[in-house]
């Protein structure tokens, strides 16, 4: 029983990544009609965000000590980032700490800048080009990120660290009356889960309780009539382009704590993203998000040693013998509309 | 000649004509000029024109013809590559033994996913082939460690049987005794031409591969191939069931990965996993777009520039950019530099980033489009239609419309 919930959790935090990322894959492919390939790389330049944050808040000046003395019996030199001189050692010390969680803000105006630059000067021009057409040319893009982010901040992982308020694990076991540490639980993967959610929340109640969302949603049923009706639907389509950016960018700011950045994580998730929105059905937000979690659960319990021993490497190809079975059998995926891209 | 008539037959002796004469044709530059460094006629590079020529090749049987756009037939090189070294690790070197079998097992291979994946077209078929190919690389490199040798890459070890190694028999790859990396260096005054066994053994199997596509393009099955790219719906009207050739397609192009693969693990008996990563799927399709879709030559064209290109660009590095643009004012040359830095050495992924978004936005038909733009500018006649030797498809719908 203990392992099984320790597995479920393990998955939800691998699962909140494919699910804020599948969101924003079908909220593109739902609007615009547009299979998007970079977004793998609009993840990881959230995720590059926060490291960029981190180093910007980490820019010092050096000072001479004239009270301590260093192995020659020169002053020493004391580094002391500008943060700390503005706000005082405590406060700054503090702002450095928690930049991560300040990424988020950094990062919201960042990405819907990039989505909103790369579907007004790429993405537009591809509306009516086939799908094969859209796959490529955004590959070709992501390739373009990824060798960007290279170039600027090298090949190696990125070591970037979540505030210390939340190092450390939450012995989860306790709570609901297992024995000590057998449900081990990192804290910041809490915070991780919680933020997603969050920012799903959100997603869907932008889209379902405001007037904007309401035109979206009808224009993701029916674009041509409501463009007839007089609404600028192209111009709240590139706005969603922008969030659905966003989301991706804000599942990669929160995620750089867990697994260090580094320029190719974004391909890496885009796969597996791709595979959830399949799975979940294409042009199905509910789908995207619970065939991400789902999927995410999956892949931790076929990572349990007993059925690795049974069944060797299915850790490794669960998610795609998922992918493959549903698609062979249900084509439209697990929640996906009849008649949507069924073939 | 050879069932071609005779137009194809010319096209056919160009080509034999440009693969046999490549050590002399790449290598323009005397070796004492600055140029020198643009020289393409090393042994190791003609070898992966030619190599990556077969798959491009195969590859646009499918996408070419069909319009299935695969991500996946990187594993069909892995497994071509493996394959062989086995058969370099449980018979000898003779890369007869492994060739064969490279071809048939990918051929399996591609008979299975492709028996899968063609239940669905469009956008499905490249996800479906995306999940088996990374599923056969996450394999390859967890629990098929015993075959494949994990992360390390399957080499020959000393102690493998190698049942049929001779006491005098070469200990690197050969045919019948012909090694594949010896080479026959000429000296013709300042220029030096190297022959490599290697290249001209790929060559000769380049060219083979090229004539059964030429039969293939101008077959009935070929025919069949391009109604399934240009309306799968109305085949499927006038009662012709479609599956079974777009399989026969996505098999040979299979095979044709496969024997590219084999051939990689000829030149250099190593076989690693990261040859079935995706994004050596993306390579392929990277290199049949820029040469130009569904044309003969295109794929070709597009093997050799990259390769080309990767080459040359990863060799560039900043003292060559100063030497090039230090003729500029000093503000305006650090400028160019640093725009161009980007470009050169291990930037050049994203030159080919860059390059691959301006062919699939400007010239969806690639370089074979492009010259024809060029050749249409200077005998501006018109009818274009008579001057297409090689069929191209007219601008179709794609099936994944």
């Amino acid at each position: 029983m203990d392992g099984i919930l320790l597995q479920i959790l393990n998955g939800l935090d691998k699962g909140s990544a494919y699910a804020m990322i599948a969101l924003g894959l079908t909220l593109i492919f739902g609007t615009l009609g547009v299979v998007n390939f970079a977004h793998g790389a609009l993840f990881m330049i959230g995720a590059f965000c926060a490291v960029s944050l981190q180093r910007l808040l980490g820019l010092s000046f050096e000072t001479l000590d004239p009270t301590k003395k260093d192995f020659l019996g020169n002053p020493l030199k004391v580094k002391t980032p500008y943060i700390e001189s503005w706000f005082g050692p405590e406060m700054g010390a503090s702002i450095i700490d928690w930049s991560v969680p300040l990424a988020i803000l950094f990062s919201i105006p960042i990405m819907l800048f990039v989505g909103w630059a790369m579907e007004r000067g790429l993405i537009k021009h591809f509306y009516k080009r086939p799908h094969a057409d859209q796959i490529l040319v955004t590959f070709g893009l992501a390739i373009v990120m990824q060798e960007i982010i290279k170039h600027y901040y090298g090949a190696n992982p990125i070591p970037t660290s979540a505030p210390s308020a939340f190092k450390g694990s939450l012995d989860f076991g306790v709570m609901l009356g297992f024995d000590p540490n057998v449900i081990i639980y990192p804290y910041w993967r809490l915070v991780y889960f919680a933020f997603s959610a969050a920012v799903i929340t959100a997603v869907f109640s932008f889209l379902n309780f405001t007037t904007f969302g309401m035109v979206v949603r009808a224009g993701m049923a029916d674009r041509e009539t409501v463009g007839l009706l007089g609404i600028n639907i192209d111009r709240r389509f590139t706005i969603m382009f922008g969030i659905a950016a966003a989301v991706a960018g804000l599942a990669g700011v929160m995620y750089a704590p867990i697994n260090s950045p580094n320029y190719h994580m974004g391909m890496d998730f885009l796969v597996l993203s791709f595979v959830v929105v399949v799975v979940g059905g294409m042009g199905s937000l509910r789908g995207a998000v619970a065939a991400g979690f789902l999927l995410g659960v999956l892949e931790s319990f076929a990572s349990m040693n007993w059925i690795k021993d049974v069944i060797p490497g299915i850790d490794q190809i669960i998610i795609y013998l998922v992918a493959i079975l549903i698609l062979l059998t249900r084509p439209r995926g697990l929640m996906g509309r009849k008649g949507v891209m069924e073939d | 000649m050879l069932g071609l008539d005779k137009r194809d037959t010319k096209f056919l002796l160009i080509v034999i004509f440009l693969t046999l004469a490549t050590p002399i044709l790449l290598q323009p530059f005397p070796e004492s000029s600055t140029l020198a460094q643009f020289n393409a006629g090393y042994p190791d590079l003609m070898q992966r024109f030619a190599i990556f020529g077969i798959f491009a090749i195969g590859f646009n049987i499918l996408f070419g013809l069909t319009g299935y756009l695969s991500f996946g037939h990187a594993a069909f090189l892995g497994i071509g590559s493996y394959s062989v070294v086995w058969m370099y690790k449980l018979l000898d070197y003779n890369v007869i033994w492994g060739l064969p079998l490279a071809v048939i097992l990918s051929g399996l291979f591609a008979l299975v996913i492709g028996y899968v994946s063609l239940r669905r077209s469009g956008i499905y078929f490249s996800i479906l082939t995306l999940a088996f190919a990374q599923m056969s690389f996450n394999l390859a490199y967890s629990v098929l460690t015993p075959i494949t040798n994990g992360e390390t890459g399957l080499q020959v070890y000393t102690d493998d049987p190698q049942i049929l190694m001779g006491a005098t028999e070469p200990t690197s790859p050969h045919l019948f005794g012909i090694v594949m990396n010896q080479s026959a260096k000429i000296n013709l005054g300042d220029w030096v031409f190297t022959f490599n066994n290697g290249y001209y053994f790929c060559a000769i199997i380049a060219i083979i591969a090229f004539y059964i596509s030429l039969r293939i393009f101008r077959s009935p099955f070929g025919l069949m191939l391009r109604a399934i790219k240009s309306n799968q719906q109305r085949l499927n009207y006038t009662g012709l069931n479609a599956r079974p050739y777009t399989l026969a397609a996505f098999v040979i192009s299979g095979m044709y990965a496969g024997l590219a693969g084999g051939l990689m693990a000829s030149m250099d008996p190593l076989a690693g996993a990261e040859r079935m990563q995706w994004t050596a799927s993306g390579e392929v399709v990277l290199m049949t777009i820029l040469g130009g879709v569904g044309t003969m030559m295109g794929p070709v064209l597009g093997a050799g520039v990259i390769k080309y290109m990767e080459n040359i660009f990863s060799k560039i590095n900043e003292q060559v950019l100063h030497s090039w643009f230090g003729w500029l004012p000093d503000s305006l040359e650090g400028f160019v530099i640093f725009i161009a830095e980007h470009f050169v050495g291990s930037g050049w992924h994203m030159t080919s980033g860059v390059l691959f978004m301006l062919v699939v936005i400007f010239l969806p038909g690639g370089l074979v489009e492009g010259g024809q733009r060029i050749k249409a500018m200077f005998n501006n006649r018109g009818g274009d239609d008579a001057d297409d030797p090689e069929h191209h498809p007219k601008h179709a719908p794609h099936v994944a419309e």
